[in-house]
């Protein structure tokens, strides 16, 4: 059953039905899905979550929704130990949480998870989002499932290979001739002129919520434990906000120990208008100028840039910005050390985490997880420089013969 | 008549301009301001602007050409 009371203003602090909105009427602030989690904590338990599917849904009763959900597998994704990583940075327990393994290969399912459920019991009959990627992937994939149209958005100027993950699951592709910007304020049009779900407009409260399981499966992976780091990437800012707001409910909920985690921003330094007011040591993120090869994560007016600031803040974490040649360098360093092959943002998140070890900000013996949030195939054009195959001919004397020439003196024979 | 939700961003060199005044004044738009946070070298306002769909769209123009960074409230739709 849900525990889900209301809809309530982040800013002035205004509630409001459970229904398909996002904005406070009154100062036009974003609305936040809360809970009775007194009635929760009664009825929650470890056991009963350990005994649910190996899928996010395990954590549906801290989830706002009433009846069936459209699952198509997400989450419970492996929380690996990285060693090899570890060892090569200087961190004795680090962790991965590999997010590359949900059914769209990003987490941007369990978000979606939540708000195609939502959009079925809202009783719409079409969901829409406005991607260059990932979201749109996994809205179109949740949304075959749930026997919904869609309708996903891109700029004209995409590259094809970027959408055919998309196109994949039939939806109604529109292709936005514009810039960015145009795109933007289009879909904002649409959302107030057609009945849709619109996955990150008006089902944004909902959408949220998803990303609290990333920061619930941690916990219960560690053995019902927040980690003393984590390091996460930062577009919209959602998603880091509620990693924190994930293991505080646990907290509340008495599930683990008071949390004491520091939470560590990561942007591309082509976008890192979080970042730049983390500096400037300001709340206010001023717009910038996407510029970066990490475009999953170049978000220029992040939603929840105040929020995540706070977080950064709250939790006496930091924010990093790194180059393109960093993540494309960290890219590598996570494939050839734990075999992960990440999207580019998860380049972003390593060399953020380099950073942070060089610098000190990270101890040693912190126990500290980093977040992998898609998967490398989709950006695999920014590591195209790595094929480099050792070209010969079909005959054992020919590879011997490069085999030679790569500093091996001998060959062992069966 | 139309509504638009919008976050006007200022630039240090345009705080001291009647900006929103002018574009009521001259588009036939009324505006609704609802936060803001001004300083003299920084400022955002959150407001709604009502008016004819084409007036609505020229007065964002004009403010755009003053200048004003003009995003829709709720931060930037398009994802990765």
């Amino acid at each position: 059953m849900s525990y889900a009371i209301s809809l309530r203003c982040r800013k002035c602090g205004r509630e409001y039905p459970l229904q398909p909105i996002n904005l406070c009427d009154f100062c036009f602030g974003p609305l936040e899905v809360t809970y009775d989690y007194k009635s929760m904590s009664r009825g929650v338990g470890r056991k009963r979550i350990a005994g649910g599917p190996s899928t996010m849904w395990r954590y549906q009763d801290l989830l706002p929704m009433n009846g069936e959900v459209i699952d198509i597998g997400t989450g419970f994704t492996p929380l690996v130990k990285a060693d090899n990583l570890g060892q090569e940075i200087g961190l004795e327990q680090l962790y991965i949480k590999n997010d590359c393994l949900n059914p769209t290969y990003s987490f941007k399912d369990r978000v979606v998870a939540v708000a195609i459920t939502k959009a079925k019991e809202f009783g719409f009959t079409t969901v829409a989002c406005a991607s260059t990627g990932n979201l749109a992937s996994s809205v179109a994939a949740h949304a075959a499932k749930a026997r919904l149209k869609s309708y996903v958005f891109i700029p004209a100027d995409i590259e094809r290979s970027k959408i055919i993950g998309t196109a994949i699951y039939k939806p109604t592709l529109v292709a936005v001739q514009g810039s960015y910007d145009q795109v933007n304020r289009l879909c904002s049009k649409l959302a107030d002129t057609y009945p849709w779900g619109f996955i990150n407009i008006n089902l944004r409260p909902y959408y949220a919520e998803g990303s609290k399981t990333l920061g619930y499966e941690v916990a219960e992976q560690l053995g019902w434990r927040s980690p003393d780091c984590i390091v996460a990437p930062a577009a919209s800012g959602l998603l880091f906000t509620r990693i924190w707001k994930g293991l505080n409910e646990l907290s509340m909920l008495g599930l683990i120990e008071p949390v004491d985690t520091h939470m560590h921003l990561v942007q591309a330094a082509g976008c890192s208008p979080i970042v730049n007011a983390f500096k400037a040591g300001t709340l206010h993120v001023h717009p910038v100028e996407p510029n970066t090869i990490a475009k999953s994560i170049a978000i220029g007016n992040p939603a929840d840039g105040y929020y995540a600031l706070k977080t950064v803040r709250e939790s006496g974490g930091t924010a990093w910005a790194v180059t393109d040649e960093e993540l494309v360098n960290s890219m590598k360093l996570l494939a050839q050390t734990e075999g992960i092959f990440a999207e580019t943002a998860g380049g972003v998140v390593i060399a953020g985490l380099q950073k942070m070890v060089k610098l000190g900000v990270i101890k040693r013996d912190e126990l500290t997880v980093a977040f992998i949030t898609g998967a490398g195939l989709k950006t695999q054009e920014v590591v195209s420089a790595t094929v480099q195959p050792i070209t010969i001919q079909p005959t054992l004397e020919s590879f011997e013969e490069a085999f030679s020439k790569l500093g091996k003196a001998t060959v062992t024979t069966w | 008549m139309a509504k638009r939700r919008v976050m006007f961003t200022f630039p240090p060199e345009l705080i001291g301009e009647p900006i929103i005044y002018n574009l009521g004044q001259q588009f036939k738009v009324v505006t609704n301001i609802r936060r803001a946070d001004v300083s003299e070298n920084k400022g955002w306002v959150v407001l709604e602007l009502e008016g004819e769909e084409e007036d609505i769209e020229r007065g964002i123009a004009w403010v755009t050409a003053k200048g004003v960074r003009v995003d829709p409230v709720i931060g930037d739709i398009v994802e990765g």
